[in-house]
């Protein structure tokens, strides 16, 4: 079976985001009332596996081992068969 | 192992740099050193015949997913076995900016109980955010743990540059106290950016130039054999590469990276 998986990794509350800042500064010099910018990365995932089970923990470890750091991000996964 | 005996290993892959540098560095002291594609060095299992190893700097794999992430799994993944002895028979490694950053993804740097499964520290992007090229002054600091230290007096003021976009070390937030106690503790602490005469930056820019926690620009592991630092003494090795030598009236022969890549030459001369 193939699974679509999309990974969404954050940087961890309370660890400042430089980048987001920025743009929040940018949006602000637009005019727009805006309070906060956080930026995160989405990684979007074509993969292979026998159920959505086991392609959720195959995702869960490609999360840990390499797409995030677990000192300051955290990250989100969701699952869904590959149409 | 006389000097002329050593031999040093430099890892290339797409995006690094300053590695034809970091060889002239270390062949200008009497040792060898060769540059060796990753892809390469595992092929022809090289890296055994090798008394230490170099990381430099640049970009490797274009910094995707995040600075050094892509190599430190690649290395740990295609040498590992190789470079956990490599590491276990005390053979020095030094990571040099994105090497910082492999060392730190790899689990190798801080290395409080060994290698790490996973990252037990980061090098964040740069508060203010931005990619920064100049000259930093840093103070070392170990106490006589880092080899690649050891011929450098401890207090000792150096000038080397910085080229960097993600170079601030952080701890995981909850724990930050708590880790840097145990690197001070452990004489794992090496350099950090300070002001000109010294006197510690304090988190302050411009002294400190990338929001460094207790700005931390270089530490070792817990055995003094791995040492990583964001500058790039490779590229303070000659005192023509200083700014400001046509302004001196005698321009030093060498510059302050010297220090490193001796420190590392004689650790293995003395050990082997």
């Amino acid at each position: 079976m193939r699974y679509i998986a999309r990974v969404e990794v954050s940087l961890k509350p309370g660890h400042s985001d430089p980048e987001g800042e920025t743009t929040r500064d940018s949006l602000k010099e637009l005019n727009y009332p805006v309070r906060d910018v956080r930026v995160s990365k989405v990684y979007t995932i074509l993969l292979e596996a026998s159920s959505i089970k086991e392609a959720e923990e195959q995702v869960e470890e490609m999360s840990r081992r390499l797409l995030a750091n677990p000192v300051k991000d955290d990250y989100r996964i969701s699952v869904e068969e590959a149409r | 192992m006389r000097v002329s005996d050593v031999r040093i290993c430099i890892i290339r892959v797409g995006g690094t740099n300053c590695d034809r540098e970091t060889k002239r560095s270390i062949e200008d002291l009497g040792a060898k050193a060769d540059v060796w594609h990753l892809s390469m060095l595992v092929k022809k299992r090289a890296l055994h015949e090798y008394d230490g190893l170099v990381i430099p700097g640049g970009f490797s794999f274009g910094d995707y997913v995040r600075a050094g992430a892509i190599l430190a799994k690649s290395l740990t993944v295609k040498l590992g076995a190789e470079l956990e002895r490599f590491i276990d028979e005390g053979k020095p490694i030094l990571g040099i900016c994105n090497g910082f950053q492999v060392l730190v993804e790899s689990g190798l740097l801080p290395g409080f109980d060994g290698i790490s499964k996973y990252p037990e520290a980061a090098l964040a992007t740069n508060i203010p955010i931005g990619y920064r090229c100049r000259w930093v002054y840093l103070r070392h600091e170990n106490s006589g743990k880092c080899i690649f230290t050891s011929e450098i007096p401890r207090g000792k003021v150096l000038r080397i540059p910085i080229a960097h976009a993600e170079g601030r070390f952080i701890f995981p937030k909850d724990r930050e106290r708590r880790l840097l106690d145990r690197l001070i503790e452990n004489d794992q602490l090496v350099l950090r950016y300070c002001s000109e005469d010294g006197s510690p930056a304090n988190g302050r820019y411009p002294d400190n130039p990338n929001g460094s926690f207790y700005d931390i620009a270089g530490i070792c592991n817990s055995s003094g054999t791995i040492f990583g630092l964001m500058p790039h003494p490779e590229r303070a090795f000659y005192g023509w590469q200083l700014p400001d030598w046509t302004r001196m009236e005698k321009p030093p022969k060498f510059a302050d990276g010297k220090m490193i890549f001796f420190s590392m030459i004689e650790y293995i001369t003395r050990r082997f």
